[in-house]
């Protein structure tokens, strides 16, 4: 199982802040999962046409090839604003 | 005390300032900045962070800091939830035996902050409520520490 948050404008795009998602069979990375999402289609092609979307995993900043595994929390959220 | 929070609250600059060196005499600077809400034809300002992350980014740029100058105290405190126009979002201080140190550090974290600490802030316009987008500025301003010291 994979703990998968949204922030910020992503969240209210997508209508959801968090689910747990049984991670399927082939998929090893952020870009595969970021692609996975993307296939659901609707406001969740937002996955497969955003460029400056950004990943944590577990709460670490990651690019696409970074490695997601079962038990991992990973976020997805636009460019932090802060400060 | 921590060094870093992540708070509601409002902070007092004062006594932020004066325990950087309460105590300390080997201190012989204290930097701090404080960033504000502007106005600019904004009501209010909505401030949400990844809690949890947020902690622990906020600790690594402290700790990136420390690598980089010879620092002796480190606060940083950033609000979030609803904001007014004046109100103070975000306290960084630094301590050091020279003002060098305590000056460049200060600034260095500012910068790391405002590009890598997970915060997003949504402005409230007469217009309705609005994302705030990233600026490309402040990219700029945190790659000019790569390489340098």
């Amino acid at each position: 199982m994979l703990k998968l948050l949204y922030f910020a404008s992503l969240r209210e795009t997508l209508g959801s802040a968090r689910e747990d998602l049984e991670l399927p069979t082939g998929i090893d990375t952020i870009a595969q999962l970021r692609a996975h999402l993307a296939s659901r289609g609707g406001s969740w092609q937002v996955f497969a046409t955003s460029k400056s979307l950004r990943a944590a995993v577990n709460q670490a900043m990651a690019g696409g090839d970074a490695p997601v595994k079962a038990g991992d929390e990973v976020a997805f959220f636009p460019p932090v604003t802060g400060g | 005390m921590n060094e870093v929070s992540v708070q509601e609250a409002d902070f007092d600059v004062g006594a932020e300032t004066v325990a950087l060196s309460a105590g300390d005499d080997g201190a012989g600077a204290v930097a701090t900045f404080v960033g504000l809400v502007r106005g600019e034809g904004i009501r209010a300002m909505s401030l949400e962070h990844y809690p949890g992350m947020t902690e622990k980014a906020l600790a690594e740029i402290v700790e990136q800091a420390r690598q980089r100058w010879q620092l002796r105290r480190v606060r940083i405190i950033h609000r979030v939830g609803r904001l007014l126009p004046g109100d103070r979002i975000v306290f960084v201080g630094v301590s050091s035996s020279h003002r060098h140190d305590a000056f460049a550090a200060c600034e260095f974290i500012m910068d790391y902050l405002k590009t890598r600490a997970p915060f997003w802030k949504k402005e409230e316009t007469d217009a309705g409520a609005r994302w705030v987008d990233a600026r490309e500025s402040d990219d700029t301003a945190a790659a000019r520490w790569e390489g340098a010291d």
